[in-house]
């Protein structure tokens, strides 16, 4: 069994596997696209669409692959852009230091509530997570010593070695690389024996349990993984935006995260960038139908469940597949 | 005890009858379909913007708040039979974004056929204050008990004395064995929804002259009614009680001596730590994990 897969290794080229090939397509994807920008308008929207993909290839290791609903990851974004924004503009750390030590930081608080709520299966699960995200939100809006409340607060320009990224161009640069990272990343947990795992305990724990597999172990770190990824988004998006606000905690943000992943198409890393993006994208296409935004959203979300369960993208790539044959 | 404290009991107790009912709601459906209902704030936002359009377009008073209750239950009926019906044997994480996708569809309509106004509701019986040992209580905190404990009354009687009722029961107890019994499951989960509309609209309309009511107002009563819920213990009658006005009690307690800014984050604290100790709840039923 494992010679046989050795010699197809063997014989299959590295840029053909599904991995490093569909890595390479979305380099090919981010180098070309700035090509068709007319201006900075188009920037500012791609790079939302970049940070909402890292987050949404993060959260997608927990639910997609794991089964494990969080409904209050947007709790762990803000985490990581106020930590990152109280660091650099409070204390006067410099701003890629304040960036690690905050995701570092929400790294251990997801640790510290993962270990406890982890145990809670479905609905419960969901309730918890909800509960912190709702709780982090309030804190922040309330602490206005520290955070000005829900007014929001200024954070300044990132720099790096005597480098400060102002332009669209150098953000875009900085997002496209961190989102390829982001996604070499997932791939890679996700075809690793923690990848396995994860799935096999998504199918049943008890299952993965009886074949040796760590369940809570394995819960607890593809939770911190996802807190680490949205966190590290909610940093680059406070340095991006220069200015953050308590609003993206909240729980209709989380929410929108988990559209994405689920509309995209659960279990596929892929899926959750194309999800993220295309639900980044729609709105601010359609801003004429502003008012309607919520209603179609909502509506997507539910025929994305009712229609195709397994989400646009595993669903047309399963499409494709029965076609080519 | 102080007539300061008891006015902090009273404002506890109309909020708590209000997350008791919306926690009644989560319940009923739970227990009916195994589905948290995360659109269960809406029919409580549906009931209060229905009630107070109708009435400002110069209907009755009791004619606005009947409609509004109707045209809740109706929307219940529409979320059961068009959405989740349809995604039945599907696992919980899909449910529950099914339920959640219906709330956005809901708020997003709610600001398409209304607006993004806060909008008021008269009371049932005027504004003047009632003086009792010292607290002064709104006449609409009373209508909101008196009209809960109907309502729970009603409701012990329509699930002990009626078929329907005891077809829901025997679903929650055992869904195999009710279609064995010759109860269709898919009534039952199209009368769960449409109860638990019709609970959060009568809650809707209860709370818009105390609080107002706007198209997002649902949001947080929703989630409060089902940390309400979790603490009473999911799927337990009278848990959902207990639970709404244990968590309504507190929050206006930790309001009136703590603080006000930390009040909300009360009830998500008790439902976390509810979680973490005792899943079950106060009156939920003690399981262990099945294979």
């Amino acid at each position: 069994m494992r010679a046989s897969s050795r010699a197809d290794a063997r014989r299959t080229w590295w840029w053909a596997t599904p991995r490093s090939g569909g890595i390479a397509a979305l380099a090919l994807v981010v180098a070309v696209l700035p090509l068709g920008f007319a201006n900075g308008y188009f920037y500012d929207v791609a790079i939302q669409a970049g940070l909402n993909s890292i987050i949404c290839v993060g959260l997608n290791l927990l639910i997609g692959y794991a089964g494990q609903i969080s409904l209050g990851h947007a709790g762990f974004f803000a985490l990581g852009a106020y930590g990152s924004a109280l660091l650099a503009a409070r204390y006067g750390w410099p701003p890629s230091l304040a960036l690690v030590t905050a995701v570092a930081g929400v790294a251990l608080v997801a640790y510290c509530v993962g270990r406890p709520i982890l145990r809670l299966k479905g609905h419960y699960l969901a309730m918890a997570t909800l509960g912190f995200g709702v709780i982090v939100s309030i804190v922040l809006a309330n602490d206005d010593r520290l955070t000005g409340g829900p007014d929001g607060m200024q954070v300044p320009p990132f720099a790096l070695a005597g480098y400060v990224a102002r332009s669209d161009h150098a953000w875009y640069a900085i997002v496209g690389a961190c989102l390829l990272a982001a996604v070499w990343l997932a791939q890679n947990l996700v075809e690793s024996p923690t990848g396995r795992a994860l799935r096999a305990l998504h199918t049943s724990e008890v299952a993965a349990a009886i074949a040796g597999i760590d369940c809570p172990r394995h819960k607890v770190n593809v939770f911190v993984v996802s807190a680490v990824f949205a966190a590290a988004a909610g940093g680059l998006t406070a340095y991006y935006a220069g200015f953050i606000t308590p609003s993206s905690a909240s729980f209709v943000r989380s929410v929108e995260l988990v559209t994405m992943v689920v509309f995209g198409g659960m279990a596929s890393t892929f899926g959750a960038v194309v999800g993220a993006t295309v639900l980044t994208v729609l709105p601010q296409a359609l801003t004429v139908l502003k008012e309607y935004e919520l209603a179609v959203f909502g509506a997507l979300l539910m025929a994305t469940m009712v229609f195709l369960p397994r989400g646009v993208v595993p669903t047309l790539s399963g499409l494709l597949q029965r076609g080519t044959r | 005890m102080s007539a300061e404290s008891l006015q902090f009991v009273a404002g506890g107790l109309t909020t708590g009858a209000i997350y008791a009912l919306v926690a009644l709601g989560f319940s009923i459906i739970f227990n009916a379909s195994g589905v948290i209902n995360f659109a269960q704030g809406e029919f409580v936002m549906i009931g209060g913007m229905s009630a107070a359009t109708l009435f400002a377009s110069g209907m009755a008073l009791p004619v606005a708040i009947a409609c509004a209750v109707g045209a809740a239950g109706i929307v219940g009926l529409m979320l059961a039979k068009f959405a989740v019906g349809r995604a039945r044997r599907a696992d919980v994480v899909t449910l529950i974004i099914i339920t959640i996708g219906a709330s956005m569809l809901l708020r997003g309509l709610a600001q398409i056929v209304w607006d993004k106004r806060i909008h008021a509701l008269p009371s049932l019986s005027g504004h003047r204050p009632v003086e009792l040992f010292g607290a002064t209580i709104l006449p609409q905190s009373l209508w909101v008990l008196a009209v809960t404990i109907a309502v729970v009354a009603m409701l012990s009687w329509f699930f002990g004395q009626t078929r329907l009722g005891k077809a829901m029961l025997a679903t929650s107890y055992n869904r195999l064995a009710a279609e064995l019994v010759g109860i269709d499951v898919r009534i039952v989960l199209l009368a769960s929804f449409g109860l638990a509309a019709v609970l959060g609209a009568i809650a809707g309309v209860l709370i818009a002259p105390i609080t107002f009511v706007s198209y997002d107002s649902g949001v947080m009563l929703g989630l409060k009614g089902f940390a309400a819920a979790i603490l009473g213990g999911l799927g337990s009658f009278p848990g959902a009680v207990v639970g709404g006005l244990t968590l309504g009690l507190l929050e206006s307690l930790a309001a009136g001596y703590l603080s006000s800014a930390y009040k909300d984050v009360i009830a998500f604290v008790v439902m976390l730590a509810v979680l973490l100790v005792m899943p079950g709840g106060i009156l939920g039923a003690r399981t262990s994990a099945r294979v």
